[in-house]
């Protein structure tokens, strides 16, 4: 397949970027995307430009280090796969793709098509999380879960804090990252204890990262590499969790379907 | 750390209960004028009821603060989320599947309701409640302010004025097809199940209230130029 990309590149965080136009021959349609984008780098190099910077570590989707918005669609046009798992058949010769940074005022570009994603790791920081006392490693079965609740957590861990939802969101916002990491700690009974205080935690950083507020539009999920449903989103986050007052939260976390009681109003007391 | 009125959630609720209250009062407001289609005398006797009497002031004032509170955190959510993308958009930009028009353009759809409202004010309001607030008898269409029916053969007789409130009430359809989903996400029905069924519910709910008062304006166009009795 013969190719044009259109590339962004960007010296630094504190340059100007703009795009350039990159031309690449004889791609098999098996290689992936960012093999295609290794050979594009190995031509620059032998050339002696600067190769174009891109982020990724396991290229099989688990890490989420790869970005990436292809053709308009974060991780490209392919549904539920991460960038490194995009392979050029989903392209047609002779086609133009443009490959341009996330682009979320909390994600600042470092350099070409790098960003910074540290606030989803702040974010985590904040809360994300189940204290626990260091000690012998309890019984794995000691704690029966329904099967259901199972699922529903283990769906939800699923994310790999990849940042499409953010830089897909129209609104910038990060509410399927942190409903998902809320509602995968919140389903379980370990997690469900510090439920209320995580998501407060979590909102609260992520408001104070600038990322936007959520409006329910949906393409969080659509682009999610890991189809994490936007129902997890607003109601859940809120659903173990953000609460008018102590007893309410107490009641909620005992007795309650959390995601009935949806979204929310936290206020501090 | 944030309360109701700053963080990102107690925004979305605060629209949720915003618009929750706006599309009540829109089912309540379009079966009144419902009366109108069957008998412009029922239709009547409920704007002599309602009038310019201590409660109907007391409802004004209170759905006047709604939308208040609706368009002011519209603004505000727009405006933050703005920002929150940062200074330079994407070159390229595709539909992401299953994310409706209507959700990425509401404060476009909710601007042009309101507009719509204006004039909406400039024709109903101003020539009824306003009319008895200052004690007049007659408004400028030459009727007693209590005239709903007269009121709107004058207005819709013009069929300009029916295009304009057609395109309004159609802007609110798409306005409300997301609203009220929404709204009823925001508010928790969000269970697998649930999530299906309040899509329905919300194209339910946008189509009824939309057809109702369109309804309305067709049938006061057809009378006011003699075209059905
Ligand atoms: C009678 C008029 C209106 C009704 C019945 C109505 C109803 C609704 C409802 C039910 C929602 C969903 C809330 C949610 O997401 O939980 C909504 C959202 C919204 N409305 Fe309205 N609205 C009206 C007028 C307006 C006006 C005048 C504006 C602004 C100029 C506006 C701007 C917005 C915006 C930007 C949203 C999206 C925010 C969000 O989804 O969270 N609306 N509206
Ligand atoms: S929710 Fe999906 S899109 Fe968002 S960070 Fe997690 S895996 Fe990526
Ligand atoms: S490189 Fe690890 S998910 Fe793509």
């Amino acid at each position: 397949m013969n190719l044009t990309l259109k590339i962004w590149r960007q010296k630094d965080a504190k340059s100007q970027g703009k795009f350039e136009e990159y031309k690449v021959q004889n791609i098999s349609p098996d290689s992936s995307f960012l093999e295609m984008l290794d050979i594009l780098n190995n031509d620059l190099i032998m050339s002696g430009k600067e190769p174009i910077a891109f982020d990724h570590d396991c290229r099989e989707g688990i890490c989420g280090m790869c970005s990436l918005h292809i053709n308009g669609h974060a991780h490209g046009p392919d549904s539920e796969i991460t960038t490194c798992q995009l392979h050029m058949r989903k392209f047609k010769d002779g086609d133009t793709i443009t490959i341009e940074p996330w682009r979320s005022a909390a994600f600042p570009v470092i350099k070409d098509l790098v960003v910074d994603r540290s606030a989803y790791d702040k974010i985590l920081q904040a809360g994300g999380f189940i204290s626990v006392n260091t000690g012998g490693v309890p019984d794995a079965n000691a704690i029966p879960i329904p099967k259901a609740d199972a699922d529903e957590s283990m769906d939800a861990a699923a994310c790999i804090g990849c940042g499409a939802c953010a830089a897909t969101c129209k609104n910038g916002s990060a509410m399927l990252f942190v409903a998902a990491r809320v509602s995968s700690l919140a389903k379980l009974p370990q997690g469900k204890v510090e439920g209320a205080r995580r998501a407060k935690a979590m909102v609260a950083k992520m408001d104070e990262l600038g990322f936007g507020n959520c409006t329910n539009t949906g393409a969080c999920e659509a682009e999610c590499p890991k189809a994490i449903p936007s129902r997890t989103s607003p109601a859940s986050t809120a659903s173990s969790s953000t609460l008018s007052s102590r007893t309410k939260s107490r009641t909620l976390t005992q007795t309650t379907e959390p995601r009935f009681l949806g979204s929310v109003v936290y206020i501090d007391n | 750390m944030s309360n109701i009125f700053t963080s990102s959630i107690g925004k979305k609720l605060i629209m949720s209960i915003s618009g929750c209250f706006l599309v009540l009062f829109l089912a309540f407001h379009m079966c009144m004028n419902l009366a109108l289609v069957f008998s412009p005398e029922a239709y009547n006797a409920i704007c002599e009821f309602l009038g310019a009497n201590w409660y109907a002031l007391v409802g004004t004032a209170i759905l006047a603060a709604g939308v208040l509170v609706h368009f002011v955190y519209a603004f505000i959510l727009t405006i933050q989320n703005r920002k929150a993308r940062g200074n330079i958009r994407y070159a390229v930009t595709a539909k992401e599947e299953g994310v409706s028009w209507a959700s990425k353009n509401m404060l476009v759809l909710g601007i042009i309701v309101i507009l719509g409202l204006l004039v909406h004010l400039k024709d109903f309001w101003a020539q009824m409640q306003l009319v008895e607030i200052l004690g007049h008898h007659t408004n400028s269409y030459g009727l007693t302010p209590t005239d709903g029916a007269g009121a709107t053969l004058e207005v819709f007789g013009n069929p300009i004025y029916c295009v304009v409130y057609i395109v309004w009430l159609a802007a609110l359809w798409f306005h409300l097809t997301h609203g009220v989903w929404s709204m009823l996400h925001t508010m928790g029905f969000n269970s697998k199940l649930w999530m299906k069924r309040v899509k329905c519910i919300a194209n339910i709910v946008a189509t009824l209230v939309v057809a109702g008062f369109m309804l309305v304006v067709v049938v006061c166009c057809l009378r006011a130029n003699g075209i059905i009795g």
